[in-house]
């Protein structure tokens, strides 16, 4: 059988892409469980906070997503 | 036979797997109205405003002291984006001349994404890009005009483009960049965010349900199971598209909130 690998470099930048958004992510939600952790009451106040960091980190890796299928 | 040999020769008989991709997003025409087609996304966003439209007309209508079940439902829903998105985040003393813009843009988007999920519509209409855009495009004059009519417009340059504490040399360095940062990506990420975020949410369902209908039909013996699993997939992702298109619809207002609190703030 032949051995060629036919893939997409679209993909392999997705994949790199993914690095730093789900790092970043790890650590949004860190904080929040800890800060939730230290002071149950702040729970709500920290939610908001907390959904807005997680959107603007994922948005990088959903910018790659799309771009991977979107450029070709 | 193996997975990928049983795939491999059903690939040479013609009957290959064709993954979705951007193009299933390609919507053809419904009807014509005086040359210019007209496509299932653009109805849909038409009935979105409609329906975000009378759903409050009705809810607000009585306005009695004691309100009924549609009144508490719209009561509820306006004073969500009220206070807890325009109220909190510009602040008690500017909120109330953007509440009608953030409130009608938080619904719109939010059942232009439910589209997405509801059954026999199932296209979340801004996973087409030009309708972002021309949100995006709104929420960024309405930022900036805010922001000169409070500074002036030399006055609010300054503001965006000029950090708090920075003299001589950096500022060269850092006047093209904030200016870049604040006036000029600040749409583009805002639209690309709600964008990207539809359209890899609904091409993911794609994937699921199409690949589940290949492998199901398609596959050799053993590998028929795979397409049950990818449909129970298919299932559980579109619970989570859900959340995301809520989501989306939150961060977008509420970015939207907070560059418009940015360009309002006072001097430093």
């Amino acid at each position: 059988m032949n051995g060629d690998i036919n893939g997409s470099l679209n993909m392999i930048g997705y994949g790199l892409a993914a690095i730093g958004p789900g790092v970043g992510i790890g650590l949004i939600f860190a904080a929040y469980i800890n800060g939730v952790a230290r002071q149950p009451e702040a729970q709500g106040r920290l939610q908001a906070i907390a959904i807005l960091g997680f959107a603007l980190a994922e948005a990088l890796a959903i910018i790659g997503i799309a771009l991977a299928f979107v450029l070709s | 036979m193996t997975f990928a040999g049983s795939l491999v020769s059903a690939a040479e008989s013609g009957e290959g797997f064709v993954s979705p991709g951007p193009s299933s997003f390609d919507l053809p025409a419904a009807f014509s109205v005086a040359g210019f087609g007209v496509t299932k996304p653009m109805l849909q966003l038409v009935l979105a405003a409609a329906l975000v439209f009378f759903f409050f007309y009705a809810a607000a209508r009585q306005r009695s002291m004691v309100p009924g079940k549609l009144q508490f439902v719209g009561e509820s829903a306006y004073g969500f984006v009220r206070n807890s998105i325009a109220r909190d985040i510009i602040g008690s003393r500017d909120f109330m001349r953007f509440v009608p813009y953030l409130l009608a843009l938080f619904f719109f988007i939010l059942l232009n994404n439910f589209f997405g999920s509801i059954p026999f519509i199932q296209f979340p209409t801004f996973s087409r890009a030009g309708m972002v855009y021309a949100l995006a495009g709104l929420s960024w004059v309405i930022y900036n005009v805010a922001g000169i009519r409070r500074h002036g417009f030399i006055g609010y340059l300054k503001l965006q483009t000029v950090p708090a504490g920075i003299h001589g040399a950096m500022l060269l360095l850092l006047v093209p960049l904030e200016f870049l940062s604040n006036i000029v990506v600040r749409p583009v990420t805002l639209a690309l965010r709600l964008f990207a975020n539809m359209l890899a949410g609904h091409l993911l369902i794609l994937l699921f349900a199409l690949g589940g209908e290949y492998l199901l039909v398609h596959g050799a013996g053993l590998i028929k199971p795979v397409g049950i699993l990818a449909w129970l997939l298919f299932i559980a992702i579109s619970f989570l598209e859900l959340l995301v298109q809520f989501l989306q619809a939150y961060v977008f207002v509420l970015l939207n909130a907070m560059y418009i609190s940015g360009a309002l703030a006072e001097e430093h």
